[in-house]
């Protein structure tokens, strides 16, 4: 191991935004992009606010040059890692280039199409519907488009998966055996997973509220958010200006229970604790945490619990952007690493919208307001998924 | 860098757990499709657990088990798992009771177990293993990469044993949908593959104990290459493990029966291991994403007892097996490599 890792680039679409200059626009004005259904039908539709991202699949495919067969998880994938390239003014070509991407989704999207007809008649069914179903499929479709054929991997620790990416191309850059990672996930709203979250009875009616003492359940998103990631040795190659490095990451497991996190939060405590060891830092020295949040009783009071066992009663800034974007499931780590880097480069932290009263248990009191001109030094993200997978990342600026 | 495999689990549509003698007798397959041969699970675990679990989640604990027992460990400091499809019953069930329903009163089990990181964290809730668990879905590719997460995970902490395996099941939507893409043997064509499925787990470290006897030393992966580009990658792959193909005593190819595609990897056999002994393995496993990790066991079998079953060699060069290179192509598309060695 050896070396630092820098983040030359970002690239972020969700439902606040394309870019991720729309993205730090839309914090700034604190809009927040919960709104109905509007690209599929469902009986949820009018019932079960989420988080599009605002561009329908004819207009990406449109946008990206990509036919009608593509899966809206391979378009969001795309149009981030497109971003994320592009502003890292790095030329992936010339380098040992990875993708390492995380989806839970995949092509379901247009498998759900295939099913309603093979359920009727196994020889029914279009099979261009199918054939990209595996998760793996929409990370080779955004290597096809980038030119990326060196290493291409997928994740899928379900909603913690995107930051196990970035830190699985963090550790194959500092073993020396990738040049430039481009890392992060991409998942599309699907009416399986609208209907699996709803089964569980975990989706709010309402616009979620992270942390409050009012939460009642999340609202899904979707989006895709990538970082590029490069050694010493590009960024001095390139010229890469960037002053952000991933400093520190941890993947812990709370084996628990498959869906629900132990009350201690002894898997995310394990994560934060593990991350802040790699990366030398003291609790302390984090400015700004992004926090899972998800809106719903069980990970708001579990994460709280720990983040209060981490810090006490003095803790640094903190919110969940989930309020903001809905939970974009395994794209959620990428989306919420790119926002880290944001609230490094522009020193700025995001409001954690619609907080009112804190959880009684751990009193917790997020980020209100979106604010700029703070010091902000180092950032931590969260990211915690069914079957106990936790994971925690920490980006610093240099 | 070298991982020393400590145990190992192994279910596949041949007998290669207990104590019969393994692949002596080659189960053959029903029709085009290869099913695992399912161990009694109540010895892995009780009556009320198995209720709840679909039939990959049952050989998932199992497999891990039977590594774990071999190894003579209870708990592992980390879980690493491939799965090209992930959990394929329990998605079409969630599917198709979502379709039939028209989305009402949903059972939210299968949806729970659907997601591809199922097998692993049940692993872990079952062991209480709260270390590093991670999953890998990178069809062809997925064990492989478990592979390489653990190669440099353990090189960084080599004192460290994790359990690293692949899954990957054949359900009847999932056997009915890929026939129809006309990928295995049927009336309407000539080809000799069949779909498998298995679920393998081994337990590796960096720290070398008395009585092991197999290593792991290198993996790649190639997506999307050319012969050109392939062959200089076989090269640089055997240059950076400080060997040469010379030195490979046998070659484990991942041939499926398919003729157009295996005549690509069978050149590549013929121009790089002219001297090694040549066997295939998908007759055995069947043609699957993750059927590399079937390999490795084998390899690791054969680097164990010294003795290449007979049912697999297609040339054979004669040599005592020291070093054996898996090497796995997957719908031309996918190529991977695998070094093992005895140590």
């Amino acid at each position: 191991m050896k070396g630092s890792v820098h983040v030359a680039g970002i690239g972020v679409i969700s439902a606040i935004g394309s870019s991720a200059s729309a993205t730090l626009a839309a914090f700034r004005e604190q809009e927040s992009g919960i709104g109905h259904i509007t690209h599929f039908d469902s009986v949820h539709k009018n019932v079960l606010p989420v988080g599009e991202v605002k561009l329908p699949n004819e207009a990406l495919c449109d946008i990206l040059w990509q036919g009608a067969h593509v899966t809206r998880t391979a378009l969001l994938g795309i149009h981030a890692a497109r971003e994320a390239v592009k502003s890292s003014g790095v030329d992936v070509k010339r380098w040992r280039t990875g993708l390492i991407s995380a989806t839970t989704v995949g092509g379901m999207d247009k498998t759900e199409h295939f099913f309603i007809d093979y359920l009727n008649n196994p020889n029914a069914g279009k099979l261009r519907n199918v054939v990209n179903h595996e998760c793996g499929k929409s990370t080779e479709i955004i290597a096809d488009d980038l030119g990326v054929k060196g290493f291409i991997s997928t994740i899928n620790t379900a909603c913690s998966s995107s930051v196990n990416a970035i830190a699985l191309g963090s550790r194959l850059i500092k073993h020396g055996l990738l040049d430039v990672v481009i890392a992060g996930g991409s998942d599309a709203l699907s009416k399986f997973t609208l209907n699996g979250f709803n089964s569980l009875m975990i989706l709010d009616q309402q616009p979620c509220r992270p942390f409050d003492a009012s939460r009642s359940g999340l609202n899904l998103g979707e989006g895709a958010g990538f970082v590029v990631l490069v050694s010493d040795e590009v960024r001095q190659a390139e010229g890469v200006a960037s002053r952000v490095l991933v400093n520190g990451y941890a993947n812990t497991n709370d084996a628990y229970h498959q869906t629900a996190s132990s009350p201690e939060g002894r898997g995310s405590f394990g994560a934060m604790q593990k991350a802040l060891a790699m990366s030398g830092l003291l609790p302390q020295d984090i400015d700004y945490i992004n926090l899972h949040g998800t809106g719903t009783l069980n990970n708001d009071l579990s994460e709280g619990t720990a983040v209060a066992r981490l810090y006490g009663e003095k803790y640094p800034r903190m919110s969940s952007t989930k309020a903001f974007t809905g939970h974009t499931l395994g794209a959620s780590g990428g989306i919420e690493a790119v926002f880290s880097v944001l609230a490094l480069q522009h020193q700025c932290v995001f409001p954690n919208l619609r907080f009112e009263t804190p959880i009684p248990e751990v009193g917790l009191v997020p980020q209100r307001t979106f604010e700029e001109n703070v010091s902000v030094k180092h950032v931590m993200s969260n990211s915690f998924g069914f079957g106990g997978n936790c994971s925690s990342i920490i980006f610093s600026r240099n | 860098m070298a991982i020393y495999l400590k145990g190992k689990g192994n279910i596949s549509p041949q007998q290669t757990w207990g104590d019969a003698s393994l692949l002596d007798q080659p189960k053959p397959a029903a029709g085009n499709r290869l099913a695992c041969v399912e161990p009694d699970y109540t010895q892995y675990m009780d009556v009320r657990q198995l209720r709840r679990m679909s039939r990959i989640l049952k050989m998932g604990v199992a497999a891990g088990s039977m590594a774990l027992k071999e190894a003579n460990i209870t708990v592992p400091d980390g879980i690493i798992t491939g799965t090209s499809y992930g959990c394929l019953e329990d998605t079409g069930i969630f599917l198709g009771k979502m379709i039939e329903n028209k989305e009402y009163a949903l059972n939210p089990t299968p949806f729970i177990q659907s997601t591809h990181n199922t097998i692993g964290s049940q692993i872990a809730l079952l062991l209480q293993c709260q270390g590093y668990n991670q999953t890998y879905t990178q069809g062809a590719f997925s064990f492989e990469h478990a592979l390489l997460d653990a190669l440099t995970l353990l090189a960084d902490e080599p004192n460290q044993a994790l359990l690293v395996g692949a899954a990957d099941e054949i359900t009847n939507t999932s056997h009915t949908v890929q026939q129809r893409f006309g990928i295995f043997k049927d009336e309407h064509n000539t080809l000799e593959t069949v779909n498998g499925e298995g679920v393998a787990y081994f337990v590796l470290s960096g720290e070398k104990g008395p009585s092991d006897v197999v290593a792991i030393t290198a993996v790649t992966t190639l997506y999307n290459a050319d012969e050109a580009t392939l062959s200089a990658g076989i090269v640089r792959f055997l240059k950076d493990a400080g060997i040469n193909a010379s030195d490979i005593d046998l070659l484990l190819l991942g041939t499926s029966g398919n003729a157009a595609h295996d005549a690509f990897a069978e050149t590549i056999a013929t121009t790089h291991f002219a001297n090694s002994t040549q066997a295939h393995f998908k007759h055995l496993s069947g043609e699957y994403p993750t059927a590399s990790a079937f390999a490795v066991w084998l390899a690791a079998r054969i680097l164990e007892t010294k003795a290449v079953p007979q049912n697999i060699v297609v040339k054979n060069s004669g040599r005592p097996v020291k070093r054996v290179l898996v090497y796995n192509p997957y719908f031309t598309k996918y190529h991977s490599l695998i070094l093992l060695e005895a140590c």
